[in-house]
């Protein structure tokens, strides 16, 4: 069991790197500084809990290893973020549909895992969730306003929202693991964090006048290591440094 | 972005202390403006209370008028409190 624990503890750390890198690249480009620091935050945010998950899982597997191993040294196959956390930032609209999509489930996620029966990861789960509570807050307010803004914003926001839809359900896939960790108390049940999710998501959608396709078909693999074309590029821009210079350090 | 509003911004450090004025910023709506505020001036634990306030609500007094407003108190010092002997028991005053 320990074994799978330390896998989907990585897994947890790879959902908020992923975002939390996707976010970081726009730091320095937001659409007004008030926005760039908030998507920034919010970036920083992830990292923590990044770093908390990743420092935890190399402690458990007792071989050595440190966050940056987990970070910086793994190819693609090892990464089990979510799909929807890689896709691009488009545009605005695109990194808010995203960033509400994922907080919609992080939220009753984490909610759930403050009940682990691992202490820590239940630790871990208590102090990100009062960070993703922010997250949800800022990601629904830009839903409403995009969404009754102009015409344009809204326009934007349905395009987004459309295109990234069949991602949204990955999130609440149950895999082997999930299933495994949740009847053994370590991990939440998904078939509630999905009950929960998809009510937010159902009514900020009504409210924001964004039609939800019909589809719940969705795109899978990512918590299994099978990524989309964009994961690649993003490894090589954040591993660029530990490959070029091995064990370089700042 | 450039149409939208001014907003001033005041934190409170810590309960009991009074809120200050530490900037502005821009937002469309009171909303927008809590979470602008606490996104740019509480990253560093500045503090435990924000108010915003729509910059135009604000009425300031005139710097030409500095004169007549402030100077007739510089003479007065009679108003500070400073002229009592308190007696050694008496704290925290």
């Amino acid at each position: 069991m320990k074994e799978q624990l330390i896998q989907y503890i990585v897994r947890l750390g790879d959902d908020s790197m992923i975002l939390g890198h996707r976010l970081s690249e726009l730091c320095g480009h937001g659409p007004a500084l008030e926005i760039d620091m908030a998507l920034t935050n919010i970036s920083l945010d992830l990292f923590g809990q990044t770093r908390n998950y990743f420092t935890y899982a190399a402690e458990l597997e007792g071989k050595g290893r440190t966050e940056d191993d987990f970070a910086y040294k793994r190819d693609i196959r090892e990464f089990g973020n979510v799909l929807l956390t890689e896709q691009p930032n488009d545009d605005f609209a695109y990194v808010i549909a995203r960033q509400f999509f994922f907080d919609s489930y992080h939220l009753p996620f984490l909610e759930r895992l403050k009940n682990s029966k691992d202490e820590r990861l239940a630790a871990i789960a208590a102090k990100s969730f009062k960070e993703v509570s922010y997250h949800l807050r800022f990601s629904t307010e830009w839903m409403k306003r995009l969404g009754g803004g102009t015409d344009e914003s809204h326009s934007r926001l349905q395009t987004a929202v459309t295109d990234l839809w069949d991602y949204v359900g990955e999130m609440w896939q149950e895999t082997d693991l999930d299933k495994e960790l949740n009847q053994a108390g370590f991990a939440p049940d998904l078939k509630e964090v999905a009950k929960e999710a998809k009510a937010h998501i159902q009514d900020v959608l009504a409210e924001a006048n964004i039609q939800a396709p019909d589809s719940t078909w969705s795109h899978s693999g990512g918590k299994k290591g099978i990524h989309s074309e964009h994961m690649g590029f993003i490894l090589s821009d954040f591993q660029w440094m530990q490959r070029t210079y091995p064990n370089m350090e700042w | 972005m450039k149409n939208w509003p001014l907003w001033e911004v005041f934190i409170r450090s810590k309960n009991g202390l009074s809120h200050k004025h530490v900037g502005s910023l821009h937002a469309t709506d009171e909303v927008m403006a809590m979470e602008n505020a606490r996104d740019v001036y509480t990253r560093r634990m500045e503090g435990v209370s924000i108010w915003v306030v729509k910059s135009e609500y604000i009425t300031a007094s005139n710097p030409e008028e500095a004169g007549e407003l402030f100077e007739p108190a510089q003479d007065k010092v009679y108003r500070h409190p400073t002229f009592y002997d308190l007696p050694d028991e008496l704290k925290h005053i």
